[in-house]
């Protein structure tokens, strides 16, 4: 499956750089959400050659199931190492599945600044959305039941894993 | 107080604070009484959660939605500037709603009417409790007592633990000099009087610090002090030496008048730290104070304005460390 995630980024980052020459969108910057996010974001950046550093967010301090679950254990550092204000902003990351991640990452990023505008990539999405979030460019469609998780794992190399939660198989 | 300190030199209250009050039946941390009974991968985990609420400070809006509808009362007994104002920072910057209650400075202020102090905040659906009392043993005592959604904090009690300031210690020292099993750390100064040094040294065990030493006078040292896993010095000169972090205390004036002590001014003369004493030390050694720091009687102002001080890296770094220490209390009962 490794390989096949090659050839998804090779076609994001295709995607990506069509969108960016038919909106003439001008130097714009990339941001991973931790952690799969952030691998996915690392191989576009790569693809796309972008001149500004990576930017990385943890979005635990914006999950709106904090006071249900809590803290999630291993919280790193969010680091935007550029002014957010103004920027083309393309957000990373490996799942979309209930958009709520997404709305978190958008919340803390408009804590940094007022960005131009934020292209959302990810690997893949799924069916579940539970907000009016979408993605631009997408990797694959995958077509899971409801008790069915996708999970990126990596670094290196990069792999799909999908898991049952129920039935216990 | 139910758990009164019995003599004035003995440890304060070893026995009957249990430190399993500070957990839940998940074993989830729901008040922070003190450091003892924390494991090493819970302090580290606050301190890496810290980590991230310090990098906060590039965010234009310095501010995070964790804690947005909750209220935090700064239940405060005893005087503070610092604390108070870094945990109501901290608490703000976490979008919670503060309320600080000063009471006014009272041996008397203990028992029931601090109960009925407790019933009348909790009528009005506060989450969480900042206490500072200058009983040994107050913040026990509350979280005994309060409404089962309410937390405590500990924000010094007596002379007993002062937990959030020995995390933002070890978040200093992290920082600096990340290999704590390399490190000799030397306390100095009243440590017979300061809940700072007991937590201090309880967070350094845990974490396994290679050596820690105290240095004072035999007049400012707790019985038995040794039984905390300290090396004892009386000689600040001899307990300097190549230690990699120095950690003054203040000289708890109002100590004075009760013959502990000579004067101040012979206290500089045999404890205060010096440029000259300072030499002894590793060339890359850090110097603390948790604050407020009495010049010229602890410490040389050369010294505390000095290359080597982190005196108010401490103060900023407070900030993040109690966040993250509300931040974990308050969070949701259910482990993902």
């Amino acid at each position: 499956m490794s390989e096949d995630i090659q050839a998804l980024l090779d076609r994001m980052a295709e995607a990506l750089k069509q969108r960016l020459s038919a909106r003439g969108t001008p130097d714009p910057v990339m941001v991973g959400i931790h952690t799969g996010g952030v691998w996915v974001a690392e191989a576009l950046h790569r693809r796309l050659a972008l001149s500004q550093p990576l930017g990385q967010l943890d979005i635990s301090f914006y999950r709106d199931d904090f006071s249900r679950i809590g803290m999630h254990p291993q919280v790193k550092p969010s680091s935007l190492p550029f002014s957010v204000d103004d920027r083309h902003i393309i957000l990373v990351d490996d799942v979309l599945f209930t958009g709520r991640t997404i709305r978190a990452a958008l919340n803390e990023i408009f804590d940094f600044g007022r960005p131009a505008s934020v292209t959302l990539t990810t690997l893949v999405e799924r069916d579940g959305r539970e907000l009016p979030i979408e993605a631009q460019v997408v990797g694959q469609h995958l077509s899971l039941r409801p008790d069915q998780q996708v999970k990126l794992r990596g670094p290196d190399p990069l792999r799909l894993e999908i898991v049952s939660t129920g039935g216990g198989q | 107080m139910s758990e009164a300190i019995v003599s004035t030199r003995a440890i304060p209250a070893p026995g009957p604070l249990p430190s399993s009050l500070q957990f839940n039946e998940d074993g989830r941390l729901r008040h922070l009484l003190t450091i003892e009974g924390l494991s090493h991968a819970l302090i580290t985990e606050i301190l890496d959660t810290a980590e991230s609420f310090a990098s906060m400070n590039a965010q234009a809006v310095k501010k995070v939605p964790l804690l947005r509808g909750k209220t935090v009362v700064n239940l405060f007994f005893e005087a503070s500037t610092r604390t108070r104002t870094t945990f109501e920072l901290a608490a703000k910057r976490l979008s919670a709603d503060v309320l600080n209650i000063n009471i006014a400075t009272s041996a008397a202020t203990k028992g029931e009417s601090l109960l009925d102090t407790l019933r009348n905040l909790e009528a009005m659906y506060v989450d969480m409790f900042v206490v500072r009392h200058e009983a040994s043993g107050a913040a026990h005592f509350i979280a005994r007592h309060v409404a089962p959604h309410v937390s405590v904090l500990n924000a010094g009690d007596g002379r007993h633990a002062h937990p959030t300031q020995a995390l933002l210690d070890m978040f200093t020292i992290r920082r600096h000099k990340p290999d704590f099993t390399r490190l000799r750390v030397a306390i100095v100064g009243d440590i017979l009087h300061s809940r700072v040094a007991r937590s201090q040294i309880h967070a350094l065990n845990i974490l396994n610090a290679g050596e820690i030493r105290v240095i004072a006078p035999q007049s400012l040292l707790p019985a038995h002090v040794e039984t905390l896993g300290v090396h004892v010095y009386n000689d600040i000169r001899q307990g300097l030496r190549d230690v990699d972090v120095i950690i003054m205390l203040r000289l708890q004036r109002e100590r004075m008048e009760s013959g502990l002590l000579p004067s101040e001014h012979e206290f500089f003369q045999l404890y205060g730290l010096t440029r000259e004493r300072l030499a002894l030390a590793k060339p890359d050694c850090i110097v603390m104070h948790p604050g407020p720091a009495n010049r010229g009687v602890e410490i040389d102002s050369r010294v505390a304005d000095g290359p080597h001080s982190v005196i108010l890296e401490q103060v900023t770094y407070g900030i993040a460390v109690r966040m993250a220490v509300m931040s974990m209390i308050m969070g949701g009962s259910v482990n993902p």
